[in-house]
């Protein structure tokens, strides 16, 4: 008797809506024996990880928080990877919408500058993100050359252009050669929606996102070509759709979101431009678009459960002295569960009886 | 199901309400740190201290800590997740935790902060800090006297007047031995990464230099010089078990005490904000025993140690001749005061480097 992987006929679409769940099921499962290994209460811990983080509007806020670049930048990316362009630089373009923005921030700070600041420094810096995100789409449709690599290695020149800019020009004066910007003016910071609170304008605007791609992908033809170019290529051309031009049109939306995620996040709870204004949000966004299935509302969900993660496993440090390892651990099970899981889709486990198998070979 | 469910969430509800009523009594005590508690460095000496805070008043307090917590958006919800939890008194043991910090604190007037190099305060803000410089001081004679090339190599984290100050009171005791005494300096523009750190120290070997000293958090480097068969300084904590035949002595940070004189103050309703900057005096750092070197350099060295803490030697002592050759303003009478120094942001001369951004 052998247990065999054995390919689907066709996709299994209960299995694409049910392996997140499945794969969630089995990290939480995993997680409970971890916890025992290491001496701690597993229910006390998973409720430190998932339940009180809901319980209070505090926590509700910072996981809206701590999602909202997290959602921007992978819808941007579901686009792009349903249209099998691959953008893996996600957190370059994010940086380079941050510097850009910022650079209006800095450049008016101190003047008075009216209220049209904050929205000169969103559109600048959606347009930096995207102009940045052309580069690897023109040279992969130009050259041929492979987006994933040019697309990634542009993280790091966004990195160190942020870098140069907050220890040379851009330094605040007064900062004893920290290497940051002075505070923005408050015309040039996102306004808070809760007072007291730390949750921001950018939420509402992940929202229109979310609301904008899903009503894209279900209701545009636009949305369709994208997925039958991903999904059928050879389709796609005899349906004389451009595969090219797709590429480029993704990449400069994806680039767009990440980059207006990036001011978002230095306009808003950073409040200046630093090194390090992102803890791999470009990265860990890939993430929540394959999590999410590539759909917005998934993307959604996904999101706002990756940032339960990351507050549930700050509180269960805490309250439960739980080494932040463990949190880590538990992120990268769950993507490598989902990556298990997602092999359902198109495979499904069966046991096999080698006289059976002689049988199948008949036909 | 769901009977089971119910009790569970029963058997939470009153897990929780008993760890709420016992540590009800104790004072809850929070740290941020930088790093993991293991990096052997900075963030190690801080917990060592959190547990001899524990060691001495542990039947008074509870602690917790958060630890690698970057310098960035996430810091502020960090510490904001402390205060929420119940913790009163809170160290944050970085300077890049300055500005969330003191939104944090102003948010909450009823915690009380503790923020280590930072310049900051606020009535619930108090800042404390070491006069490291001292160390450095020492350690100049040291270099001056150990190496061979008469190039010292200077692994920086970023160019702060902390940094700064103690490239200079190295320059200034090495001068004092060898005239010609050079310096090459790289930026890691970190405080902690063993892999940058190495490769700093791997390149200041090549370019020369024979005693490697760090402003940066890991063992990385006294490894390296300790393969090269070179000399190197510890930094932060005691590092002698990476380089036995290598390390010359280490700045050893020693939070223990301060860190039990403020929670006894909180304890005794007497805490306020204030400014701590000890020196070797005061024991808010201290001088790993001077090894791998001759008789002579050791008392130098020791000498050294005495008179700075007898309050007889001053570093930072006038007159100071800046990279452009002109003086320095001597703002202290006959040396540089505290506000020179904590603002330093120039070289002295024979240093050939550029300050960042200068």
């Amino acid at each position: 008797m052998q247990l065999v992987l054995e390919k689907r006929a066709e996709r299994s679409n209960t299995i694409a809506l049910v392996s997140p769940l499945i794969a969630i099921g089995l990290t939480i499962v995993t997680m409970v024996i971890l916890f025992a290994i290491l001496g701690k209460n597993p229910l006390l811990a998973l409720h430190a990880y998932f339940i009180a983080p809901l319980t209070d509007s505090y926590s509700l806020q910072e996981i809206a928080v701590k999602a909202t670049p997290l959602v921007m930048i992978a819808i941007g990316l579901s686009l792009c990877y349903l249209a099998n362009a691959w953008n893996i630089g996600a957190e370059g373009q994010f940086l380079v919408g941050a510097v850009a923005g910022s650079w209006i921030a800095v450049k008016t700070q101190g003047t008075d500058a009216g209220a049209w600041v904050l929205p000169a420094m969103f559109v600048l810096a959606a347009a930096a993100g995207a102009l940045y995100a052309l580069i690897p789409a023109i040279c992969k449709v130009k050259f041929g050359a492979s987006e994933i690599l040019t697309s990634l290695m542009l993280v790091y020149v966004a990195d160190l252009l942020l870098d140069y800019l907050v220890r040379g020009p851009w330094r605040d004066p007064n900062g004893f050669n920290f290497p940051t910007t002075a505070e923005f003016d408050s015309v040039a910071t996102v306004p808070l929606l809760i007072e007291g609170g730390r949750l921001h304008l950018g939420s509402i605007i992940a929202l229109l996102v979310v609301a904008a791609a899903a009503i894209l992908l279900g209701r545009t033809i636009k949305g369709f070509e994208i997925r039958v170019v991903g999904a059928a290529p050879r389709a796609a051309r005899f349906g004389g759709f451009n595969a090219n031009q797709l590429i480029i049109l993704t990449f400069a939306v994806s680039g767009a979101l990440a980059g207006l995620a990036g001011i978002i996040e230095v306009a808003g709870p950073v409040g200046h431009l630093q090194p390090g204004i992102s803890p791999g949000y470009g990265f860990t966004a890939i993430i929540v678009a394959f999590l999410g299935r590539l759909n917005p509302l998934g993307i959604l969900i996904a999101g706002l459960f990756l940032a339960l993660t990351f507050i549930g496993g700050e509180q269960a440090q805490i309250a439960m002295k739980i080494p932040l390892d463990v949190t880590k651990v538990f992120q990268g099970m769950l993507l490598f569960y989902v990556l298990a899981c997602d092999s359902l889709i198109l495979y499904r486990f069966k046991l096999s009886f080698p006289n059976r198998q002689v049988a199948r070979g008949t036909h | 199901m769901r009977k089971s469910l119910l009790a569970l969430a029963t058997g939470l509800l009153l897990a929780g309400s008993v760890s709420a009523a016992s540590a009800a009594d104790k004072l809850k005590v929070g740290f941020i740190y930088l790093g993991p508690i293991g990096d052997l460095g900075w963030t190690y000496q801080h917990d060592l201290a959190r547990q001899a805070l524990v060691k001495e008043l542990g039947d008074k307090i509870e602690t917790t800590y958060l630890e690698n917590v970057p310098e960035g958006p996430d810091a502020e919800r960090s510490i904001e997740q402390l205060v929420r939890a119940g913790n009163k008194l809170i160290f944050t043991t970085s300077f890049g935790y300055m500005d969330p910090t003191l939104k944090v604190a102003k948010k909450y007037p009823n915690v009380h902060f503790e923020h280590a190099t930072g310049y900051k305060r606020n009535p619930n803000m108090s800042t404390y800090s070491a006069k490291w410089f001292q160390g450095r001081y020492i350690q100049g004679l040291i270099a001056a006297k150990m190496s061979k090339s008469g190039v010292l190599g200077y692994i920086g984290s970023f160019p702060i007047p902390e940094v700064v100050s103690g490239i200079n009171a190295t320059m200034l005791a090495a001068q004092t031995i060898n005239p010609n005494i050079k310096v090459k300096i790289i930026w890691a523009n970190t405080w902690f990464d063993p892999g940058k750190e190495a490769d700093a120290a791997k390149a200041l070997i090549d370019q020369g230099a024979d005693v490697i000293m760090q402003h940066t958090d890991s063992p990385a480097a006294m490894q390296i010089a300790s393969e090269r068969g070179k000399l190197a300084f510890g930094q932060d904590s005691e590092m002698i078990k990476f380089g036995p035949k290598t390390q010359l002595t280490s700045i050893l940070d020693t939070w223990g005490p301060y860190y039990i004189e403020r929670v006894k103050a909180e304890l005794a309703g007497t805490w306020k904000s204030e400014d701590s900057w000890g020196g070797l005096d005061s024991h808010m750092f201290a001088m790993a025993p001077y090894t791998n070197m001759p008789d002579d350099v050791k008392k130098l060295a020791e000498d050294a140690q005495a008179a700075i803490i007898a309050g007889k030697l001053n570093p930072f002592k006038c007159p100071i001749v800046g990279q452009d050759g002109k003086p320095v303003e001597c703002k202290g009478g006959d040396h540089l005061d505290d506000g020179q120094i904590l603002g330093m942001n120039f070289y002295v001369k024979g240093i050939d480097d550029k300050l960042p951004g200068k």
